[in-house]
């Protein structure tokens, strides 16, 4: 079979589908349905990009029953979800797929809540790092210097550090994934769709129509994120066992390189210089926790 | 397999707005948006998949009776990752 019902399309996100051209999240979907194989899931997807992927009704691009929520709901949405499934003896997965909106500003109170509650159901949020579907408005993903549609200059604030949030819950497992590294990302995948209790995954997925660059440099950002030391690929096991799964090298150059390829930076009034000495803050921080 | 939107008219809507077919948006075909096409040249790809895997509409599959890649252009947006992701630039883009 060659058309898209061949098996090589899956069943999440399937041809068709409206996301933009190079888009961070459709690379992401495709590792992470490759990754699960045959597992049963079921997605609940908050506002976001990837509500928006399954283009205009009466179509669908989800060949896998998916439960739209809204911006706030995801985790307490999933949490029914993976409840009934538990009742009723399904080995469904349940899985939140929901964009930085839903995850660091909108959706945090009930992720908060669902991670307390250690709540049966994996939570991925692919970070495009602004609201993309709404027009590319801030969220609190938004590095510092990157420019959005609704400030005018590069943002002041640094970005959230989400990760620590979900490790401070104490929950099973929570990582960051790099497309660029497709193993790392796919052992990433196979254990958190196979584990118990509340699992956290983050996603640096660029977005060529709000970071205005190439759509070809999709994966070329990310390894220019991971190796200027940038996005840290780490993972934490119940909240305090800390991995660094791949080492940065700190590149001066990767760095200057990662902000010249994307406008969203132009307007910046912050140098690398500054950049270079938050990213060592924070590998300073990591480095403690890892030791 | 589901028809175009055009050829859909309103009582061919389930009732409770259902859609019973799923995945059906793959009668959209987003190869329409492309401006710039891959070409492939299977003398040169080492098979190392890398376009496979990072293809973010999985319009590349492998054949593996010819033992080459095949593009889907029903599907590909032509995003041009896969040509800037080839380790030996056996993809090239070029104006569709
Ligand atoms: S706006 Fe960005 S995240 Fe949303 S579909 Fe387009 S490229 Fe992907
Ligand atoms: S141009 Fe983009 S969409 Fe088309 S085959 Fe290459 S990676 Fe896939
Ligand atoms: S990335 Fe290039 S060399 Fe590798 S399989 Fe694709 S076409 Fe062949």
């Amino acid at each position: 079979m060659k058309g898209p019902e061949s098996p090589q399309y899956g069943r999440l996100l399937r041809p068709g589908n409206t996301n933009c051209g190079g888009c961070g999240m459709s690379v992401a979907f495709q590792m992470f349905r490759r990754s699960i194989g045959e597992t049963n899931v079921q997605l609940v997807i908050p506002a976001c990009c990837a509500a928006v992927a399954a283009g205009g009704f009466p179509f669908s691009a989800y060949e896998a029953p998916v439960l739209l929520s809204t911006f706030a709901s995801a985790a307490s949405t999933a949490s029914g979800m993976s409840q009934v499934a538990r009742l009723n003896c399904e080995d469904t997965r349940v899985v939140c797929w929901a964009g930085d909106g839903g995850t660091y500003d909108i959706g945090l109170a009930s992720l908060s809540g669902a991670a307390e509650r250690n709540e049966d159901i994996l939570f991925v949020c692919y970070d495009n790092e602004i609201y993309g579907n709404t027009g590319g408005q801030r969220s609190s993903a938004t590095p510092a210097g990157a420019g959005a549609s609704n400030i005018t200059k590069g943002k002041i604030e640094p970005k959230k550090d989400i990760i620590g949030i979900m490790a401070a819950h104490g929950i099973p497992y929570a990582a960051t994934v790099s497309l660029a590294n497709p193993d790392d990302a796919r052992r990433k995948f196979e254990r958190s769709i196979n584990g118990k209790g509340f699992r956290f995954l983050l996603i640096l997925a660029p977005c060529p129509t709000g970071w205005k660059s190439d759509p070809s440099m999709t994966i070329e950002l990310v390894r220019l994120a991971v190796r200027s030391g940038l996005f840290p690929v780490i993972e934490v096991e119940n909240g305090n066992r800390w991995t660094i799964n791949i080492d940065p090298d700190f590149s001066r150059a990767d760095l200057e390189r990662y902000l010249s390829l994307q406008r969203r930076f132009r307007k910046s009034e912050i140098n690398p210089d500054d950049m270079g000495k938050a990213i060592d803050l924070q590998w300073g921080k990591l480095r403690t926790l890892a030791s | 397999m589901t028809k175009p939107m055009d050829q859909i008219s309103w009582q061919e809507i389930e009732a409770g707005a259902v859609i019973t077919e799923p995945g059906n948006a793959s009668c959209y075909h987003t190869g329409t948006w492309r401006s710039q096409r891959p070409n492939y040249d299977s003398s040169v790809c080492i098979r190392c998949w890398r376009c496979f895997v990072m293809c973010p509409d999985a319009a590349i599959s492998p054949d593996f009776q010819k033992n080459i890649f095949v593009w889907n252009y029903d599907y590909c947006k032509g995003c041009g990752i896969c040509a800037y992701e080839c380790p030996v630039k056996a993809i090239t883009m070029e104006e569709d």
